[in-house]
């Protein structure tokens, strides 16, 4: 057998299990084991492209394998160490940032691909050209983009954008993409202008990301995710290499429809979350003027909980903010222990991404059989006594359905105010994520619990226990 | 139309017809593969899709693998590239495997 029938072979199963991986991961029995094959079958690619590799020389036909090992292993070693440390070291609350994160490092890889190929082998043919192009753009985009959403996770950088803006990026689209078929029609005397591609792609990226909400970067990711896809298959393209443009592919139409199902999730198209529709709207919702609120005591809350049947907490970001999932599970246990049937509505985009808070749960061993989703709980909630919820605010907020001129008209929320009681836990009176007044806090039968969620629940379960 | 023979006689030493077949395929396999996902699992198969695209890894090896030894310029990018490309290898897979760590002690 020739070395590169072996090498084909490697390639065969790594996306074999590119394919059955992620088949795997979309069930929760096989997703763990669904993750190791995929990790497995990459690793045989890897080793399988250092050992086999070989580069035809079609000139003179010679044949030459990969060199420049040390450097290779070298990197791969930096990298490796790196990946794993920081991939352990972070808070589960700030997943979403660090898949933002590895992300722009594949989109930058894709690009760095590019700019050396160029450098190196100065290719001719308009079509390998073109290819190289624009997997530098979609890689450098990917790249400032991730970046940009990491920035905004981490809630450093601010919502920037005007309706010039809007006009600005899309006439640079245009003009990169002019650029792009115009220096692959030339030869090496253009090659320079890969810069200038490179540049303006770095500065869309930046542009893109910049007017789009802070709630909406999960959809920003999982869209830069299906980039880096692309720009992987596009190096797929380019080296004639099968298992780049599976995986490739398989990750730009999968993260496509994962980023089209959290658009459905919050009833918005992709073209509205993109074009920054939501925070530039400066739409505010009604005004609460003049409406008050009630505050209730610790003391008060713990006896309402007690004496209730039927209890049911929304989570919310400021649970994760707080920490507070492991309290909250130990609130949850001394109520059951008082006979309170106790369950979770987690919302579709509750946390920071779709199932984020799923997970965060999960890490605090709440039993999976309590966590509702929002259409089995919404049923359920006037038959319930009392609604905690802890930390979240839009996805409770009734002006999804009754008030036509808010950003967040039309999305489904869990009907907190339709329960007999409803506590709501929260630092301060600040407006939630989407920037919007909510009316469940000023409804008659809510009372506000003020203070940060952990605190309030620790002094809540020292109640319940001492009654 | 110059331009596009090249382009076609560019595709065609690729072998057009097999790369169409891939592409077709893998792309229905990506939807089809996303289209029944609870979404309890949208996040970690999110950061596994993330994890396999760190695929371009193996592009930058055999980038940096045929790269002149004297060629400091592209060995340094190159060098970049694939500690770039091994981070999202590695990040992805630890950090969906930690994710999906949650959901199994809790079986027990």
């Amino acid at each position: 057998m020739a070395i590169s029938d072996i090498l084909k072979i490697c390639y065969l199963l790594g996306s074999l299990s590119f394919i059955v991986g992620l088949k795997m991961l979309s069930r929760p029995d096989s997703a763990k084991r669904g993750n190791l094959f995929a990790a497995f079958g990459m690793t045989v690619a890897i080793i399988g492209t250092v050992l086999f590799h070989e580069n035809v020389n079609h000139a003179t036909g010679e044949v030459s394998r990969i060199g420049n090992l040390p450097y290779i292993f070298g990197a791969i070693a930096i990298g490796t160490i790196t990946g794993y440390l920081s991939a352990m070291k972070v808070k589960m609350t700030a997943m979403p940032q660090m898949v933002s994160l590895f992300n722009g490092m594949g989109g930058a890889c894709a690009a760095l691909i590019s700019l050396v190929e160029m450098d190196t082998h100065h290719p001719q043919e308009f079509g390998l050209r073109f290819i190289i192009f624009l997997g530098l753009m979609i890689g450098t985009v990917s790249f400032t983009g991730s970046m940009i959403a990491f920035g905004k996770l981490e809630e450093k950088i601010k919502d920037y954008g005007s309706k010039i803006q809007q006009v600005i990026n899309n006439l640079l689209v245009f003009a990169i993409l002019g650029l792009i078929i115009y220096i692959a029609q030339g030869d090496a005397t253009t090659d320079p202008l890969i810069w200038v591609v490179f540049a303006a792609s770095a500065v869309y990226g930046i542009l893109f990301v910049m007017p789009i909400g802070g709630a909406d970067m999960p959809v920003v990711i999982s869209l830069l995710n299906s980039f880096t896809g692309i720009a992987a298959a596009l190096g797929g393209f380019m080296y004639d290499n099968q298992v780049m443009l599976t995986g490739g592919i398989l990750v730009g139409s999968a993260g496509t429809i994962l980023t089209i199902l959290m658009c459905k999730a919050m009833n918005r198209s992709l073209w509205n979350v993109v074009s920054g529709a939501f925070s530039a709207s400066g739409a505010s919702g009604k005004s609460t003027e003049g409406l008050s609120i009630s505050e209730i005591n610790v003391t008060d809350a713990a006896i309402l909980c007690a004496y209730s049947q039927r209890v049911t907490i929304v989570p919310g970001y400021g649970l994760a903010v707080a920490q507070a999932q492991h309290t909250c599970h130990e609130f949850e246990k001394v109520l059951e222990q008082k006979g309170v049937e106790v369950t979770y509505a987690v919302h579709p985009v509750a946390g920071r991404m779709p199932g984020h808070m799923n997970v965060l749960l999960a890490e605090a061993d709440v039993p999976y059989p309590k966590l509702k989703e929002m259409d089995e709980v919404n049923p359920q909630l006037p038959n319930t006594d009392v609604v905690i919820v802890i930390g979240a605010n839009d996805v409770v907020n009734p002006a999804a359905e009754t008030d036509p001129s808010s950003p967040i008209y039309g999305m489904p929320i869990i009907k907190a105010n339709t329960a007999k009681n409803v506590i709501v836990m929260k630092r301060s009176m600040g407006k939630g994520y989407a920037g919007i007044e909510n009316e469940l806090f000023y409804d008659k039968k809510t009372r506000m619990l003020f203070g940060d969620a952990k605190v309030s629940l620790e002094k809540l379960i020292t109640e319940l226990k001492s009654a | 139309m110059i331009l596009l023979s090249e382009f076609q006689g560019f595709l065609t030493s690729l072998d057009i017809w097999d790369i169409c077949f891939i592409l077709l395929l893998a792309i229905f396999l990506g939807i089809e593969v996303i289209s029944n996902v609870p979404a309890i699992l949208h996040t970690p198969l999110m950061s596994g899709a993330n994890a396999i695209h760190g695929v371009v890894i193996i592009g930058s090896i055999i980038v940096m693998g045929h790269t002149a030894p004297d060629n400091y310029f592209a060995l340094t990018l190159g060098f970049l590239a694939v500690v770039l490309g091994t981070l999202n290898v590695v990040g992805g897979f630890v950090v969906t495997n930690r994710m999906l760590q949650m959901f199994k002690k809790k079986k027990q």
